[in-house]
């Protein structure tokens, strides 16, 4: 089709049932239609969007030559891929379409005012009419993708979508800041409500992560830059110096006995201790030691060397350095998890003065076979075993004022666990669970809150306001309102466990940016959309799961794991992606080189360049540009040309709409 | 509603908005879709981004009989493409400055910061703009003058 060809306008008038036909009177706009110019044929059905409905503009494309196809009904953010399907099958590029919206925006807004929404309708048509009638064909540009896939974050989200993509026969990148991957998950002890063992259930997939031919595992490493756009992104990964050689070490372990230097563990959250060489925990994968550079004796004081003399492998490598490697691949996924509330910042509670206030994850490590006790529950005080604990749940969830608006859902099926665990390894004990709510949705929960209950578990609805400690035993006196019997109540407890809240990561700002996408209110990053897009973000190629998105249990988080990996797998195995043709282009003779559009695109789409000497002229990279028109707006000389939304056709819009 | 219809008689103003197509513009279908009310006067543009509205769209508005232009974005930190509201109320301050020396009220321009899943903002931005056009009266660019209250 020519661009200079005089349009043929074909205008379909939607009825919608009687959504749109029982408020606007539809002839008078089809009458009102056909006499303007350009107009060729107009005609209105009762379900444009139906079979029949598409049909019909077929047949009129074929049959009045139509090179315009302007529909009045839904929303565009509806229908309007729908219709351009329905012209590109008329043989009709489908960019020679348009639609009005004459049903979200018009009838169903002026339900009472029927002749008012008529004018309206008229006047929405008429914008349609007038932009159609400067539209140009357009094609969907074409990119191949690289087939490989960057997953920043080595937890049980990341895991699980480097397996799903690695088996589907993709090449996966998975980065983890750590010394091992396994995440939060494998801090945990069991898990509700099957009460798996958390690492049984872990592990195997950590080892199968470990030793898969398709997946590179980078962990200790953090991603730096990322340029690009889906199916090309160029990625660096800084590679922190552990002094210790991958390949060379077996894990033996014989650094960290021997190394003398002990410093609070951070996998046992500072209630264990570990060496400054070190595995975080016995099953870490990759098993490759790490020197701690603050701690090490050698690096602090340029003394000892005891790990490089017993290395039986001959893998200390004390004079290592951080790399960056440089990485392409075509999709990335976010997995980069949650933080914790931090505790403190709610001194009622005395977390961080009492001794026996622990959190949740706290009480994990306490309880677990391998943590810092050796799976007894005892008190961080004294050492004794409590003989009452309390759990208090919603520290900092559903909290505004001092904490995080939202529900943080794990929480009190944790502490019901947590509850459990009390009263299998310590008979007899008193255990309370203080609530607001208890939530036990899921698959089984509501079953485990039973069975929990018939163990003699005490649930107490009503909100702890205060914990002060008996300074000579170290007990706690919680003050509250059960809110059940309306009674105000102070009851004592040898240890008191808080469940504090998700929140994102203290590195999501950073993240954020590098990565371009957004994160809503609550902070966590956001999905494309909330139901229906829910493991891609508004960036083609970036996808996201697991907690980073929002707070979620394991197999919630497993669930969409495997769903971004499915996603991410669309364009990985198709080898290439369509992109919207609705991008910037510059005309060369009106272009100054000044600079301004360069300056304000968002996507560095724009790069001025040098065309003869002393002259500079911007150029689009249409694989990178989004189609925000943000350039177009801001170039003094209109030398930026928005495609679908140019100024021509935005000002005939305005001109139309002005004169009904 | 109502108080809008007793006066509606004396002086209905012409807007004319320019909205986003992933915020703003999907927050005016959701109001259509929850089957929210308001005066039929607005009439939208789509545009990609908030950031894409050059003030020529919002002078040529004016100058073909709009009483009024609104603009509405995504909230600032959620815009699709990363920061195109910023760059939107910006022009959009300096814009007000523009039309004062112009002699147009700078009041008859309005920017929204309302997200897809603010159908209610959407409805009620437009409600107390047309009240506060209708307070202003129809546009008179000369000296800014004329009130449709007295």
């Amino acid at each position: 089709m020519s661009e200079k060809e005089e349009p043929r306008i074909g205008v379909f008038i939607c009825h919608c049932g009687t959504n749109i036909a029982g408020v606007v009177d539809v002839k008078q706009v089809v009458d009102f239609t056909s006499k303007q110019p350009n107009v060729v044929f107009a005609t209105d059905y009762t379900y444009m969007c139906s079979d029949p409905g598409q049909a019909l503009i077929k047949d009129s494309i074929k049959e009045h030559k139509l090179n315009r196809v302007v529909v009045a009904a839904c929303s565009p953010r509806m229908h309007e891929p729908t219709f351009r399907k329905t012209c590109q099958e008329a043989g009709l590029n489908p960019y020679l379409f348009e639609m009005a919206n004459i049903r979200e925006q018009c009838c169903w807004v002026h339900m009472g005012e029927p002749e008012k929404a008529t004018e309206k309708a008229k006047a929405l048509v008429k914008a349609a009419l007038a932009k159609a009638s400067l539209l140009e064909p357009l094609t969907p540009m074409e990119f191949n993708v690289e087939r490989s896939a960057l997953i920043i974050g080595g937890g049980i989200a990341g895991i699980q979508a480097a397996l799903d993509l690695a088996n589907a026969g993709f090449h996966v990148y998975l980065v983890e800041k750590e010394p091992s991957i396994g995440g939060h998950m494998a801090q945990l002890d069991k898990t509700f409500p099957t009460l798996d063992c958390s690492a049984c259930i872990l592990t195997p997939k950590m080892v199968d992560v470990g030793r898969h031919p398709n997946i590179t595992l980078l962990t200790y490493c953090e991603a730096q830059e990322v340029e690009g756009f889906i199916g090309n992104f160029k990625v660096k990964i800084l590679r922190k110096a552990r002094y210790v050689d991958e390949k060379a070490c077996t894990g033996c372990g014989v650094c960290a006995q021997k190394c003398p230097v002990k410093v609070p563990s951070e996998f046992d959250l500072g209630l264990g201790m570990r060496k400054a060489i070190y595995i975080p925990f016995p099953q870490s994968v990759p098993i490759t030691h790490t020197i701690d550079k603050e701690n090490c004796l050698y690096f602090t004081r340029g003394v000892c060397k005891v790990c490089e003399k017993f290395c039986p492998a001959k893998a200390i490598r004390f004079d290592q350095q951080d790399e960056t490697i440089e990485l392409k691949v075509g999709i990335i996924i976010n997995a980069t998890g949650y933080d914790l509330f931090n505790a403190k910042k709610l001194p009622q509670y005395g977390y961080g003065k009492y001794k026996n206030v622990i959190t949740g994850l706290e009480f994990e490590r306490l309880v677990n076979a391998s943590g810092p006790t050796g799976g007894k529950i005892v008190r961080p005080s004294d050492g004794k075993t409590p003989k009452s604990v309390a759990f208090i749940q919603c520290i900092g969830s559903r909290d505004e004022h001092h904490g995080v608006p939202y529900c943080s859902r794990i929480c009190c099926m944790a502490s019901l666990k947590h509850a459990h665990q009390v009263k299998e390894k310590i008979p007899g004990a008193e255990v309370c669970v203080f609530y607001i709510d208890l939530r036990c949705f899921g698959k089984g929960y509501e079953e485990f809150l039973v069975r929990v209950q018939d163990e003699g578990i005490r649930l107490v609805r009503g909100k702890v306001s205060e914990i002060y400690e008996n300074p000579e035993t170290g007990n706690l006196r919680l003050r509250l309102e059960d809110t059940l019997l309306g009674e105000v109540m102070e009851t004592e407890f040898e240890l008191v466990v808080l469940a504090v809240a998700l929140v994102p990561r203290a590195e999501a700002p950073a993240l954020q940016t590098l990565l371009k996408v957004s994160r809503g209110a609550d902070g966590f990053f956001l999905e494309a959309h909330p139901k229906l897009r829910p493991v891609e973000t508004h960036i083609p190629g970036i996808f996201i799961c697991g907690c980073a998105q929002g707070p979620k249990d394991i197999p919630d988080t497993v669930a969409q794991a495997s769903a971004a990996a499915a996603q991410a797998a669309i364009p990985l195995s198709q080898g290439k992606v369509t992109a919207e043709p609705l991008t910037a282009y510059v005309l060369e003779d009106y272009c100054s080189g000044c600079g301004v559009c360069e300056a304000i695109c968002p996507y560095k789409a724009i790069e001025l360049k040098e065309v003869e000497e002393g002259k500079r002229r911007a150029e689009v990279n249409e694989a990178l540009c989004q189609g925000c028109g943000l350039c177009g707006a801001a170039c003094p000389s209109k030398a930026i040309v928005l495609r679908g939304f140019t100024e021509p056709q935005l000002m005939s819009q305005i001109e139309a709409l002005s004169s009904v | 509603m109502r108080g809008w219809k007793l006066v509606a008689e004396e002086f209905t103003p012409k807007i004319i908005g320019f909205t986003c197509n992933w915020c703003t513009y999907a927050a005016a279908d959701l109001a259509g879709t929850s089957r929210m009310q308001y005066p039929p006067n607005l009439r939208l543009v789509r545009v990609m981004c908030s950031g894409r509205v050059s003030p020529e769209f919002v002078l040529k508005a004016f100058q073909l009989g709009a009483d009024g232009v609104f603009i509405g974005g995504c909230h600032l930190g959620d815009c699709h493409y990363i920061h195109g509201n910023f760059k939107a109320i910006t022009r959009y301050y300096l814009l007000k400055k523009m039309l004062q020396q112009f002699g147009i009220e700078p009041e008859r321009v309005r920017f929204n910061f309302i997200s897809a899943a603010e159908g209610e903002a959407f409805t009620q931005a437009v409600k107390d703009f047309t009240e506060q056009l209708k307070r202003l009266g129809p546009l008179r660019p000369s000296g800014g003058e004329g009130s449709g209250e007295a």
